[in-house]
């Protein structure tokens, strides 16, 4: 209890019930306009957060990626265009209903149901926070670079069809981080004799080259999108919302898949998504009926991909490691302000943790009366041109890259980055595995530094229950995958390079 | 066995235009650095393998040329799309994009920031092909907003222009911290 009322008194204050509004509010906005997405807001956003407290930075950053689903699910179901990647299997029914003439329902049963995998993740988590607590501290040197390695290689494996560009791009991450002064022996790495090399490339800087610069480029060179824009009905999303009791299994099982894939790192919403499907048309009495307007699909796929974000938080902060880009985005406040995520911070300041959960319900809630009120003005934000909203983004962009330093060598950097991004977006390659390189790599080689000087043979790295485990999971990762791929080539049914679902996150 | 380019396929079998280009690219890119290791990275012999700072970017860059070359060799070996070059060329033309950009910095310190955004906005708007009223007054609109919110409100550090040293004692400050 006293616990609980200690965390309320973190988040009591002005600026942090501001930070909640602001974020949740903009992450509605941000997911609702397909080609921006909560990568571009939150690259965007990362600089200003700095000057902020670490809580009220990190509520606003909460706030964009706790509701940008929300209204990712918008376009999704109106225009059958997801507003972020990870609504993408919302289309699949969501989108069928809109043509049916059941905008208002399909948008309905998606509120809800990312409400209810939202605020059932947050419980869980809050549940098992004593157990994490516990946990945590059994995490040395060692356990947290396995767990990043395992983090590195999750991510990698799951961009399925996309593994070599992915790995190869991860590698490519791995590098930029070990550009500069190294910490060690004080020694010049890959600086060429460069003064503003020395300090390495700004993962901020890159961050907002690779999001935000990218994004904008790829809508300049693209064409404007028109939606035709249908008609939602005048129904009150309260009477539909209790429609998802009829769903509760669903739901439920949905929001597990959600907390499940989330706390792994490098796993996240799209296997979660896929694998509530998957459940939802295996346990159907209809399910030649889902991608044809079904809205247990709509469910299943909303609920999984609403309650990964709270669970995503669970390696950042208990280990910190980051899972996906975006937590990756969010570790950089942490250590801006000089808060260092790991086993002590979760045994140690379990107030602050649950103040961030506590946040994540009051943003559910807010978000939600949002979307009852303020749907219909949302859409309108959709008519915005994708071209403009390019250089909205752009113009945004130069805040966070120049407020930096004043550098204008950070701008061509950012620029540089913009423009390799734009190659990947354009080529379908994934770009979350550069800036995981990055955190994770920094994380990897410190740690291995300091677990190899305590062990005397190799064996001895994995002799703690913890560190074994993890061993064991990548080994079984890699294995689990090079079967996969041996069973595909005798079946001569999969292509390494093109044949599988190229989400993106 | 069947010729897995002839089946219908719900993602294009084929390799996207410019993919092979980007490999190679990628590729040289690497191997390039990796030939440099000696010279950019240093081998302490006092240390141990953990601590060499050459470890890390020799893991790195290896991992990026081994992966680059299988995935080279693995897109030639997909089937083509034709449009290599056209994408190419669109990849130059983002660079249009990014000397607009350039310039909007260049001219922060210069005119300030208040003037370059509005100066960006307006004219990259008119760029980009939208010349009604309701487009150039929300590109204005839009400026002004980034300019009040960021600097004015939250004191985002960004320089005041060059410009703004011609204006009156009292002013000038103003005009120097709030825009």
């Amino acid at each position: 209890m006293d616990l609980l009322l200690s965390s309320i008194d973190i988040i009591a204050r002005w600026d942090v019930i501001a930070a909640i509004v602001v974020g949740s509010i903009g992450g509605v906005l941000v997911g609702s306009l397909p080609g921006v997405g909560a990568a571009v807001a939150i690259a965007i956003m990362l600089p200003a957060t700095f000057m902020l407290e670490p809580i009220v930075g990190l509520t606003a950053l909460l706030g964009v990626y706790g509701s940008s689903m929300f209204g990712g699910a918008i376009p999704a179901i109106l225009v059958n265009t997801p507003g972020t990647p990870v609504n993408a299997l919302t289309t699949y029914d969501g989108f069928p209903m809109t043509q049916r003439g059941e905008a208002r329902r399909a948008l309905a049963l998606a509120y809800s149901a990312s409400f209810f995998g939202g605020i059932f993740s947050i419980i869980c988590l809050m549940l098992f926070a004593p157990i994490l607590a516990k946990v945590a501290p059994m995490f040395g040197a060692r356990e947290i670079f396995l767990a990043a390695l395992l983090g590195i290689v999750l991510v990698v494996l799951n961009h399925r069809g996309q593994v070599l560009a992915a790995a190869m791009l991860a590698c490519f991450g791995i590098f930029l981080q070990t550009i500069g002064l190294e910490g060690t022996g004080y020694t010049q790495r890959y600086t060429f004799g460069q003064g503003w090399l020395q300090n390495g490339i700004d993962l901020i800087v890159v961050v907002l080259g690779i999001f935000a610069i990218s994004q904008a480029l790829v809508l300049f060179l693209d064409k404007d999108k028109n939606f035709p824009m249908p008609t939602v009905g005048k129904k009150g999303f309260f009477k539909v919302m209790g429609e998802l009791w009829v769903f509760r299994r669903l739901a439920l099982v949905g929001s597990s898949f959600g907390v499940f894939c989330g706390m792994i790192p490098g796993v996240g919403e799209f296997m979660s998504q896929f694998m509530s499907y998957s459940y939802a048309q295996r346990t159907s009495k209809t399910p030649e009926l889902f991608g044809k307007g079904n809205p247990e699909g709509l469910v299943a796929s909303e609920a999984a991909n609403n309650s990964v974000p709270p669970a995503a938080m669970v390696p950042l902060l208990a280990l910190g490691i980051p899972g996906e880009e975006l937590t990756a985005m969010m570790l950089a406040v942490f250590y801006v302000h000089n808060v260092i995520p790991g086993p002590q911070l979760f045994a140690n300041e379990m107030d602050f943790i649950l103040a961030l959960y506590l946040c994540l319900i009051i943003l559910n809630v807010l978000v939600v009366l949002f979307l009852f009120f303020a749907t219909d003005t949302l859409m309108k934000v959709m008519l915005i041109p994708n071209r403009f909203l390019g250089m909205m983004i752009l113009t945004f962009s130069l805040i966070g890259v120049y407020s930096l330093r004043n550098s204008l060598s950070d701008v061509f950097v950012a620029s540089g980055f913009g423009v390799f991004g734009m190659i990947l977006k354009r080529l379908d390659y994934p770009t979350s595995p550069v800036i995981l390189g990055i955190v994770l790599g920094g994380l990897m080689e410190d740690k291995l530094r300091t677990a190899m000087a305590r062990v005397q043979t190799p064996l001895d790295f994995i002799d703690r229950p913890i560190a074994f485990i993890l061993f064991c999971m990548i080994v079984f990762a890699l294995l689990l995958h090079g079967w996969t791929m041996w069973k595909a080539r005798r079946g001569d049914t999969i292509d390494e390079l093109h044949s599988d679902s190229r989400s993106e996150g | 066995m069947s010729d897995p380019h002839h089946e219908p396929h719900v993602f294009p079998l084929g390799r996207k235009p410019g993919e092979l280009l980007f490999c190679a690219a990628f590729l040289i890119f690497a191997a390039a650095v990796l030939a440099m290791m000696s010279w950019q990275t240093s081998w302490l012999p006092s240390a141990g393998l953990a601590a060499q700072p050459r470890l890390w970017p020799a893991l790195s860059l290896g991992g990026m040329a081994l992966f680059g070359a299988i995935l080279w060799a693995r897109t030639f070996r997909t089937m083509r799309t034709p449009g290599r070059w056209q994408e190419a060329a669109q990849w130059m033309r983002s660079l249009e994009f990014v000397g607009w950009y350039v310039l909007y910095v260049l001219a922060i310190p210069v005119i300030g920031y208040l003037p370059a955004t509005i100066l960006f906005c307006v004219l990259l708007t008119l760029r980009l092909g939208y010349r009604s009223r309701l487009a150039l007054i929300s590109a204005f609109a839009f400026a002004l907003f980034v300019v009040l919110t960021f600097k004015t409100a939250f004191n985002v550090k960004i320089p005041g222009g060059a410009l703004y040293e011609l204006a009156p004692e009292g002013l000038r400050y103003i005009l120097i911290r709030y825009f």
